[in-house]
C-alpha cells in the first residue's frame, strides 16, 4: 500500500508538472494568435507595410512559444497512458472519443496552417495567408475545446453507464458529454483568460520598448488592440467564472467548501472570504476555528454559490456528515462519506461476485450481483477509501490558489481599463515610468493567476480523477514508483532547459526590437 | 453498423493512420541526413524543407496514439503504462523535435545551434528505432497480464500489469530492434527521395541525396527482406469464438493467403518502393518522383503490415505471459456507441488530407532555392 501511495504521488506530481508547463505555453498562444489574427486583419484592410511588420515581430514571438505548447502537449497526452493506465481503460470509452476528436479537427488544422502563417508571406496571396492565420487561431481554439471537453467530463461526468461485463465506464450520450454546462464554462473560461494573458503580454512587451523609448507607433497601435481584446477578455472571463462557480456548487461541492476553507455553513446565507489567514491547525477531526484573520463580504458566497443571498452552502463537515445542496437550494440529509465508502466496498464487492459469477455461469447469482452492483455504483469510488479524510481535498492550496486567482482577476480589470483610458484618451500615461513598470511587471502577474486558476481546479477536485468514480489512487499505471521518480526529475531538467532558453530568445528578440524600427526591418 | 464491423473498420483507419505516420517518418530520417550537406546553405536548404513539415509529422503521431485511445483504449492503457521506459523515450525524443527546430537559429537559444542539431539528430535516429520498437511488440508479443476485474480490489486496483523491465526488455529483443532499424532506413531512404525532389540548387545537392537513397535502400530493402522472413515464419495468436486465444503457427503468412486482398496490396506495395529506388538509379538525375512512387508503395506495405496483424481474429498484442491476456480488437475496443459517434467524426479524415494535400501542394509547387535562403523573414 504504501508503495502504491508513493507511484500516486510520483505520476501526480509528473502530472501536475506537465500540465502546469503546458500552461505556461498554452495561454499565450491562445492570446497571441487572436492578436496577430486581429492584427493581420487590420494590414489586410489597410495594405500599410507598418502593420505587416508588427504583425510579424508579435508572430515570431508567436511562433516561440507555439512550439513549447506542441512540445509539453504532447507528453500530457500521452502520460494519460503511461502514468494512468488504470483510468484509460476504466474511462477510456467516454475520454478517449475527445482526444481523437480533437486530433482530427485541431491538431492538423494547427500544424498545416501555422506553416503557411510562417512561412507563407511569400509563397501565398494576402488573401490566403490570413485566412492560414486565422485558421491556426481557430485551430487553437478547437484543440482547447476538445481537451476541456475531457476535462470537464473528469469534473462532471456524465453521458456514460457502467458496464460490469468490461468493469469499466462505457459512453451512452455524446451530446450530454459535450455540451454539459462544466464543459461550456471551462471552455470559455480558459480561452478568455488566454486572450486575457495574451494581451497582458503584448501591453506589458509594448511598455518595456516605451521604457527604451523604441518603436513607439508600434508599440501604441499594439496596446490599442491588446487593451480593447484584454478587456473584453477580462470581463468576459469573470463572467464565466461566475458561472464556473455556480457548477462547482451542484456537483463539486467539496471543491468549493476548501475554495472558501469553510466547514460549517451558516443558515441565512454565507459570507465570503475576500481575503483571510487559514488556521494550519484546523482539521476536519477538531473544532478549531477555520481563519486566523478574514475580511468577509457577507452572503457573498451564497451569492456566489447560488445567485441567492440566503441560499446555504455546506462546508466541508458537512458534506462528510452529508449535508447538501439540491437543485431549488433545500438542504438535505444525504449519505454520509462513511456510509458512501460503505456502499462504495459493497459495489466493489457485487462486481467480484459478478466475475465469478459470470465465470462460473450462474445467472441467477449473476443477476443479483449486477443488481447490487447497481444500486451502489453511485458509490463505486468512495469504496477506495478507508475513511473520510482521505476523500478531502488541499484546503491550504485550493483557498489560497482561488483568492490569488480572483484578486488578480480584479487586477487585471483594473489593469486593462487603465491601459484603454492611456492609450485612448490620456495619451501622457504611457510616458509615465511607474506605469511602464507596471505593464511590465504585470506580466508574471498574469501567468501567476492563470496558473492559480488550474491549481484550483485541479487540487480542488482531489483526490478523484473522476469525480466520485475513481480516485487517483485507483487510476495509477502498474510501474515503480522508481521509474516514474526518474522520468520526473528527467522532466524537470526538460522543463527548465526548454523554459529557460523560450524566455532567453524571447528577451534577446525584444531586446533587438527595442535597438530597432521594428515598422522598418 | 454491427461492432465487429466497427472494430474493423477502426482497425482499418488506425492502419491507414499508421501507414502515414510510417511515410512521415521521412522527416527524422531526414534529420539524419543532415551530416550529409555540403556547406552551410545545403545544410540550411535541407533543414527548411524537414522543418516545414515536421508538424505533419508530429500531429500523425498524436493522432495515432489519440486513435488508440480512443477505440482500443485497453491497448492504450496496456501498453502505454506497460512498457513505460519504452514511450517515455520515444515521448522524449519526440519532444526534443517539437522546440529544436524554431530555437536551433535564435539568438539568445543558450546551447547554440549545434546543439539543436544534436537533438534533431537523436529525434531522427531514436524516434524511427523506437517506433518501430513499440511496432514489434505487436507482432512478436509484450510481457503483461490483463486482469480487468483488479479494478474492484482496493489494495491492488491495477488491471494491466507487466514485467519489472518496463519496456527495457522490448528494445532489447533483436526482432524488436530489427522492426526499428528497418524503419529507420526506410525513413531515411525516403528523405533522400524529399530532398531530391523538395531541394533545389546546384548538382550537389541532388547527387548527394541519390547517394544517399541507394545506400540507405540498399541496406532497407535487406532488413525489410530479413524483417518480413521473421513476421511470416513467427507463430501468432487467434481468438477463437469463445473468447479465448490460442497460438498459431505462420499467423501472420496465412493471414495474407486468407485476406488475399491484403496479401495484393502487400505486394503491390513492395514492388512499387523497390520499382521507385531502381527506377531513380536508372534514370538521370534530374529524376524528382522518386518520393511520390516510394511513399505510395510505403503506405500500401505498412496498410497491409497492419491489415495481417490486426484483421482475422489475430491478436494484435500478443502476451508473452499469458496468451489469454493478448489483445484483439474484440476484446480491447471501445464500446459501439462510442465507436459510432467516433466514426462520424472520422468522416472528416478526407477533408484533413485534403487540404494537407492543398496546402503542400502550394508550398512545394516552387523548390527550395539557397536564394530563398538570403531572402526568407523567418527561418530555421
Amino acid at each position: 500500500m504504501n508503495d502504491l501511495l508513493s507511484l500516486v504521488d510520483w505520476s501526480r506530481a509528473q502530472f501536475a508538472l506537465t500540465a502546469m508547463m503546458h500552461w505556461i505555453f498554452v495561454p499565450l498562444t491562445i492570446g497571441l494568435s487572436l492578436i496577430v489574427s486581429v492584427m493581420e486583419s487590420v494590414y489586410y484592410k489597410t495594405r500599410e507595410d507598418s502593420m505587416k511588420k508588427i504583425t510579424q515581430f508579435w508572430m515570431t514571438l508567436f511562433a516561440i512559444n507555439f512550439a513549447c505548447g506542441v512540445a509539453t502537449g504532447i507528453i500530457l497526452e500521452f502520460e494519460f497512458g503511461t502514468n494512468w493506465s488504470n483510468y484509460s481503460w476504466f474511462v477510456g470509452d467516454i475520454f478517449g472519443a475527445p482526444l481523437a476528436i480533437e486530433g482530427i479537427f485541431a491538431f492538423f488544422l494547427e500544424s498545416t496552417f501555422f506553416a503557411v502563417m510562417m512561412f507563407g508571406w511569400n509563397k501565398v496571396g494576402p488573401k490566403f495567408h490570413l485566412a492560414a492565420t486565422w485558421l491556426t487561431a481557430i485551430g487553437v481554439c478547437i484543440s482547447a475545446l476538445w481537451i476541456l471537453i475531457a476535462n470537464a467530463w473528469m469534473q462532471n461526468p456524465v453521458g456514460m453507464e457502467f458496464d460490469p461485463e468490461q468493469a469499466r465506464n462505457v459512453m451512452s450520450n455524446f451530446s450530454e458529454v459535450a455540451l454539459s454546462p462544466t464543459a461550456t464554462n471551462k471552455f470559455l473560461h480558459t480561452v478568455l483568460s488566454g486572450w486575457v494573458l495574451g494581451s497582458v503580454f503584448v501591453i506589458g512587451v509594448s511598455c518595456f520598448l516605451l521604457l527604451r523609448k523604441s518603436n513607439e507607433k508600434a508599440t501604441s497601435t499594439s496596446i490599442k488592440i491588446a487593451s480593447i481584446i484584454g478587456l473584453i477578455g477580462i470581463i468576459l472571463t469573470m463572467w464565466t467564472g461566475d458561472g464556473s462557480a455556480v457548477q462547482v456548487s451542484k456537483v463539486q461541492p467539496m471543491k468549493l467548501a476548501a475554495m472558501e476553507g469553510l466547514y460549517r455553513g451558516e443558515a441565512g446565507g454565507q459570507s465570503l472570504v475576500g481575503f483571510g489567514i487559514l488556521n494550519p491547525n484546523k482539521t476536519i477531526e477538531n473544532d478549531e476555528t477555520a481563519m486566523i484573520y478574514s475580511i468577509d463580504i457577507p452572503n457573498g458566497l451564497s451569492i456566489l454559490a447560488k445567485h441567492d443571498s440566503k441560499a446555504f452552502v455546506p462546508g466541508i463537515n458537512d458534506i462528510i456528515d452529508g449535508i447538501e445542496l439540491t437543485e431549488n437550494g433545500d438542504t438535505i440529509k444525504n449519505l454520509s462519506y462513511a456510509e458512501r465508502i460503505e456502499s462504495g466496498k459493497k459495489a466493489h464487492e457485487a462486481l467480484r461476485r459478478y466475475n465469478a459469477a459470470v465465470e462460473a455461469k450462474d445467472f441467477d447469482a449473476t443477476e443479483q450481483a449486477a443488481a447490487d452492483l447497481e444500486a451502489n455504483f453511485k458509490n463505486f469510488g468512495y469504496g477506495y477509501f478507508d475513511n473520510p479524510a482521505q476523500a478531502v481535498p488541499n484546503v491550504p492550496l485550493t483557498f489560497y490558489s482561488f483568492r490569488i486567482m480572483v484578486i488578480g482577476g480584479g487586477y487585471l480589470l483594473l489593469f486593462f481599463i487603465i491601459s484603454l483610458a492611456g492609450v485612448f484618451k490620456f495619451k501622457g500615461l504611457f510616458k509615465n515610468k511607474f506605469v511602464l513598470l507596471s505593464g511590465i511587471l504585470t506580466i508574471p502577474v498574469v501567468w501567476i493567476v492563470s496558473e492559480a486558476g488550474w491549481v484550483v481546479a485541479e487540487v480542488g477536485r482531489q483526490p478523484w480523477a473522476v469525480q466520485d468514480l475513481l480516485p487517483v489512487r485507483a487510476a495509477v499505471s502498474s510501474v515503480s514508483a522508481a521509474s516514474v521518480e526518474t522520468t520526473f526529475w528527467i522532466f524537470v531538467v526538460l522543463f527548465s532547459g526548454l523554459f529557460i532558453a523560450e524566455v532567453s530568445i524571447m528577451l534577446r528578440e525584444i531586446f533587438k526590437a527595442s535597438k530597432e524600427d521594428i515598422t522598418n526591418r | 453498423m454491427e461492432l465487429h464491423d466497427l472494430q474493423t473498420y477502426w482497425w482499418i483507419l488506425i492502419s491507414i493512420i499508421g501507414a502515414l505516420l510510417v511515410f512521415l517518418l521521412f522527416v527524422q530520417g531526414g534529420q539524419t541526413l543532415l551530416y550529409r550537406a555540403n556547406g552551410v546553405t545545403m545544410r540550411q536548404m535541407m533543414i527548411n524543407s524537414l522543418g516545414r513539415k515536421w508538424e505533419i509529422t508530429f500531429t500523425t503521431l498524436v493522432l495515432f496514439g489519440g486513435a488508440f485511445f480512443a477505440a482500443f483504449p485497453l491497448f492504450y492503457s496496456t501498453t502505454f503504462g506497460g512498457a513505460y521506459w519504452l514511450w517515455s523515450l520515444i515521448l522524449l525524443s519526440f519532444v526534443v523535435q517539437a522546440f529544436s527546430y524554431e530555437f536551433r537559429r535564435k539568438p539568445g537559444n543558450l546551447f547554440g545551434r549545434r546543439f539543436y542539431d544534436i537533438l534533431l539528430f537523436i529525434n531522427g535516429c531514436a524516434g524511427c528505432i523506437l517506433l518501430g520498437v513499440a511496432v514489434g511488440t505487436m507482432f512478436f508479443g509484450a510481457e503483461f497480464t490483463i486482469a480487468k476485474g483488479n479494478i474492484a480490489n482496493a489494495e491492488s486496483p491495477m488491471i494491466s500489469t507487466w514485467s519489472n523491465t518496463h519496456g527495457i526488455e522490448a528494445i532489447y529483443s533483436l526482432k524488436n530492434l530489427l522492426v526499428g532499424f528497418t524503419v529507420l532506413y526506410l525513413a531515411r531512404t525516403q528523405a533522400a527521395f524529399y530532398f531530391m525532389n523538395n531541394l533545389d540548387g546546384d548538382q550537389v545537392i541532388m547527387s548527394r541525396s541519390r547517394r544517399s537513397m541507394m545506400i540507405n535502400g540498399g541496406i532497407f530493402v535487406v532488413l525489410f527482406l530479413i524483417m518480413m522472413s521473421f513476421i511470416f515464419a513467427a507463430t501468432g495468436y487467434e481468438e477463437q469464438p469463445d473468447g479465448s486465444i490460442i497460438a498459431v503457427k505462420y499467423k501472420y503468412f496465412y493471414n495474407m493467403i486468407d485476406m488475399w486482398w491484403i496479401g495484393l496490396i502487400f505486394l503491390a506495395g513492395v514492388t512499387t518502393v523497390v520499382f521507385s529506388i531502381i527506377y531513380t538509379i536508372l534514370t538521370p538525375e534530374h529524376n524528382r518522383r522518386g518520393i511520390w512512387y516510394c511513399g505510395i508503395g510505403t503506405v500500401l506495405t505498412i496498410f497491409a503490415l497492419f491489415c495481417i496483424l490486426g484483421l482475422n481474429n489475430t491478436a494484435y498484442y500478443p502476451s508473452l505471459l499469458d496468451v489469454n491476456s493478448s489483445l484483439t480488437i474484440t476484446n480491447s475496443s471501445s464500446s459501439q456507441y462510442t465507436l459510432t459517434v467516433m466514426s462520424y467524426a472520422s468522416l472528416f479524415v478526407p477533408v484533413v488530407l485534403a487540404y494537407i494535400g492543398y496546402v503542400w501542394y502550394k508550398f512545394d509547387s516552387e523548390h527550395i532555392t539557397p536564394e530563398e535562403m538570403d531572402k526568407e523573414d523567418h527561418l530555421y
